[in-house]
């Protein structure tokens, strides 16, 4: 390996890399501005200087390749004022306004000026004025106070793959804007806030909320898509102030959706704080008491049977298991599901509903099938980084039905069945497109496997991967695209209820009026009438299910509780505590300890520990049961139809989010109006 | 200098033109087929041949979609180079010179019959609408200072009278004559020739 000298010491790099990364393996910070390890360098903001050996001139590590036997100087005063002209440079135009600055305290201008900056300034002449831009309503900008080093700009048009930011002007003129200053139509704009090492481009719903260091923080996991992002959740007090990304370089590397990141102030709106009873059609307020007795009495007043539970999107994995002890030891009844449509799953064995290829394999892949999915609206982060690896290794990708714009280009081929047919029986060019290929995968989303033509379109591709040997141990090309935070975990520890013949048997049966009594676990996104059922809705908003509900549990939210949550890879994160619940609303798992003492039918646990070491026995011993069995199916025919998806508008918590809302209708004059894509 | 501003009477749609469309082919095909946005600066040229001196909004998405860009990439150029005219500038287009060896030879006086005869500031069109003028930096003809350039055309050794003439002409919707004004061949010596005298070609 080649060898540089930083600061007489020597160390050995990797061969491309640049003189900043090399400075960093020798362990000098080196301040910078500009570059950012994900994004292409750019090399203009000249922060990094640094001293190189027969070099008159300092030079840009950013920029710089490291070359074998290179001497670098990084601490010299040769360097340090070469650091400071820069820095003079910089603050020769920007504004001395860090008290009113939302930016302050994590300002990267801040700090280094505290270590580059001078004491005042030489200049006498006024500062230039840049007229503030509009980007939608969650970025707030204030562009005097931009430095140019675009970032944001690279963001935009590199990762998220959405070529709307640039910078107009030249020279002392040149200003950050968007096309006509329209709306930045991502789904992850909000990330140029992050990116933005100033205060130029700030969070529009944060503004003059808080100062960092006022925050709780909590380092937690995100539940707006099954993709189970790390987060940071800012609180103070009660309230969740913000959300922001971690970095977790196997899921969702250091970005995160505007969804994941500013749909918490749903967490202050619409909640349930007490519980209530419908008395003479009217929701009224209750006890805890009178809920529960009333519960119970209605619970033994049905036959088994006739009660039925329905286990919501954003639910954790204690309360969905132990609703699950609850239906079965406390009512005696199976009647338990995770799903919410008639969404086909085949839970025999666990690599049939998990993305088994990982988020990190997708960028090893070299062929891309999407089947009936559209990840940019249902996995941001997940399309994000199939981007990436269409940037990097210009993959093939093609889709069967169309999902519209994905942010790169990808081949449609159909939206039939019969297209899978003709491609598992060879006689379709993809055929040969999938064998010649090393590490193809294949994505199959909740609209493919939607109602009749599901089993098919699933069982029918696993057999063809298996054949042709594409499920081995090291590498699984099946993958399947769930949209919900609960779902894979509801099925790991058994939230459903399928007979042999049919999947979905608790759908048919909801809608022969066979169950007489619903119990809605968080439970939202209803598809069922209520008729004459009598319902108990547990949860905490007060959306869809708390509407047409008989009895409301107030429970808590994925920020007020610590919870297991499997995302689609199969992986199991815990998600901490970062706030409580309001008011009365207790955590689920207690409703249910307190629900079984009442009917004096213990569950089996004593503690969240406890409950948390059965439901852990559960996942091993389903990720340890290997078997690869395949079922033979008939061809059915139909359309592979991508569902339209309401991104800002998918759970309880985004509905009762004002910025979503905001941001939904934006995302509805895009429709209409909305910039045509170029080419 | 700020951002120029982008005209609020805007048309609805931007073609070029047959010929132009024949032109278009021919710059794309200097660059290699994926480096086509090359070609960039030649179209928005043609552009402004075509659109009496400005490009409006309909053809930077015109030009956009001809060479696979997004918009914006096409308008952060037009903002870059002060050749690009964003709002319309009239069918003559006057750009004065004005740095150092103009300047000394009479520059100013030439501003001040422009502001005079066209409009009072840069950037603003002529009663008319037939014409406009702006200050511009060197346009590399210094030996016949000072000139001015009209659309595609230079105008050398001007002086107050020859200037007043030339934008008469130009108020009524008619080109004169470019060249030098006292009528010397392009950067030859004004007595004639001085050197080189047995030379037919030189």
């Amino acid at each position: 390996m080649p060898k540089i000298i930083v600061n007489n010491k020597e160390v050995e790099f990797e061969e491309g890399m640049t003189v900043l990364q090399a400075c960093e393996l020798a362990g000098e910070e080196i301040p910078r501005f500009c570059y950012h390890e994900r994004l292409s360098i750019a090399g203009n903001c000249r922060m990094c200087l640094v001293e190189m050996e027969k070099s008159s001139k300092p030079i840009a590590s950013c920029a710089m390749p490291a070359v074998d036997g290179m001497k670098i100087k990084t601490n010299t005063p040769f360097v340090d004022k070469a650091r400071k002209g820069v820095m003079e440079f910089l603050l020769a135009n920007h504004p001395l306004d860090c008290p009113v600055c939302d930016q302050g305290g994590e300002c990267d201008l801040q700090d280094q000026s505290l270590f580059y900056g001078l004491d005042n300034s030489r200049y006498t002449e006024n500062k230039r004025k840049v007229k503030e831009k509009y980007m939608g309503p969650l970025i707030k900008t204030i562009m005097t106070r931009c430095i140019h080093c675009t970032r944001c700009i690279r963001f935009a048009t590199e990762v998220a793959g959405i070529p709307e930011l640039g910078a107009v002007g030249r020279g002392e003129d040149t200003e950050i804007t968007t096309y006509l200053e329209k709306s930045m139509e991502s789904e992850l704009s909000a990330n140029v806030i992050d990116l933005c090492p100033v205060g130029a481009l700030t969070s529009k719903p944060y503004a003059f909320e808080s100062r960092p260091w006022d925050l709780k923080k909590t380092e937690t996991i995100d539940v707006m898509d099954a993709v189970g992002s790390n987060i940071r959740v800012d609180t103070y007090g009660w309230e969740v102030k913000r959300v922001l990304p971690r970095v977790n370089e196997d899921i969702n590397e250091e970005w995160i959706s505007d969804k994941t990141r500013y749909a918490c102030d749903g967490l202050l709106k619409q909640r349930l704080d007490t519980p209530y009873i419908r008395r003479d059609g009217r929701l009224q307020k209750a006890s805890w008491s009178q809920a529960l007795k009333l519960l119970i009495s209605k619970i033994k007043s049905f036959h088994p049977n006739e009660i039925a539970g329905l286990v919501g999107d954003l639910t954790d994995l204690e309360m969905i298991y132990s609703f699950k002890l609850f239906l079965e030891k406390c009512v005696g009844s199976k009647n338990l599901e995770c799903r919410q449509d008639r969404i086909y799953i085949n839970p025999e064995e666990r690599m049939n509903y998990i993305f088994n290829s990982s988020i990190n394999g997708i960028e090893e892949s070299d062929f891309i099938l999407l089947v009936g999915t559209n990840p940019r609206l249902e996995a941001t982060i997940l399309n994000a980084r199939i981007r990436k690896a269409y940037v990097k290794n210009k993959i093939k990708i093609y889709s069967i039905g169309d999902p519209g714009d994905l942010t790169y280009p990808y081949n449609n081929i159909g939206s039939s069945t019969s297209i899978i047919r003709n491609i598992v029986s060879g006689k379709h060019e993809i055929y040969t497109k999938i064998k010649k290929s090393k590490k193809p995968i294949i994505i199959i989303g909740e609209s493919a496997l939607y109602g009749k033509t599901g089993k098919y379109v699933f069982e029918e591709l696993k057999n063809f991967l298996f054949n042709n040997n594409f499920i081995k141990k090291n590498w699984n090309s099946l993958n399947i695209l769930t949209q919900h935070a609960s779902r894979v975990g509801a099925i790991d520890v058994g939230a459903y209820l399928i007979d042999e013949k049919e999947n979905f048997s608790f759908f048919d049966k909801l809608d022969n009026d066979d169950f007489k009594f619903v119990y809605l676990l968080g439970a939202d996104n209803i598809s069922f009438e209520k008729k004459d059922k009598f319902i108990v809705y547990q949860g905490s908003h007060g959306d869809k299910g708390a509407e047409i509900a008989d009895i409301i549990l107030p429970g808590a939210a994925y920020t007020e509780k610590n919870g297991l949550f499997v995302n689609l890879e199969g992986r199991c994160q815990s998600a901490y505590k970062a706030s409580y619940p309001p008011g009365e609303a207790r955590e689920d798992w207690i409703i249910f300890k307190d629900l079984a003492n009442m009917m004096q039918k213990p569950l089996g646990y004593n503690n969240v520990q406890n409950l948390k070491e059965i439901i852990d026995k559960i996942i091993q011993s389903k990720i340890n049961n290997e078997i690869s069995k395949t079922n033979k199916v008939d061809f059915v025919e139909g359309n592979i139809l991508v569902k339209p998806i309401d991104y800002y508008y998918t759970n309880s918590i985004a509905r009762s989010s004002k910025v979503m809302s905001e941001c939904r209708q934006i995302s509805k004059k895009f429709l209409f109006t909305g910039i045509e894509k170029a080419s | 200098m700020t951002i120029k501003k982008i005209s609020k009477i805007q048309p609805e749609t931007f073609e070029f033109s047959k010929d132009n469309l024949l032109e278009v082919e021919k710059e794309v095909k200097k660059y290699p087929k994926e480096k086509k946005a090359s070609a960039v600066i030649a179209l928005l040229y043609l552009v402004q041949k075509q659109n009496d001196n400005w490009i409006p909004l309909a053809a930077i998405k015109y030009v956009a979609k001809l060479l696979g860009l997004p918009y914006i990439q096409i308008y952060e150029v037009c903002t870059f180079y002060s050749m690009f005219n964003l709002s319309p500038v009239g069918k003559y287009f006057v750009q004065v010179c004005t740095t150092t060896p103009c300047m000394i030879s009479g520059a100013k006086k030439i501003v001040e019959i422009c502001k005079k005869n066209i409009s009072k500031n840069q950037n603003e069109l002529s009663e008319n609408k037939l014409c406009s003028w702006t200050e511009v930096e060197c346009l590399g003809a210094c030996v016949n200072a000072p000139m001015m350039q009209i659309n595609q055309d230079y105008f050398e050794d001007l002086n107050e009278n020859k200037t007043k003439e030339i934008i008469q002409t130009l108020l009524e919707d008619k080109m004169p004559t470019p060249g030098s004004a006292k009528n010397r061949k392009n950067t030859a010596p004004e007595t004639g020739k001085t050197t080189l005298l047995e030379e037919k070609n030189a």
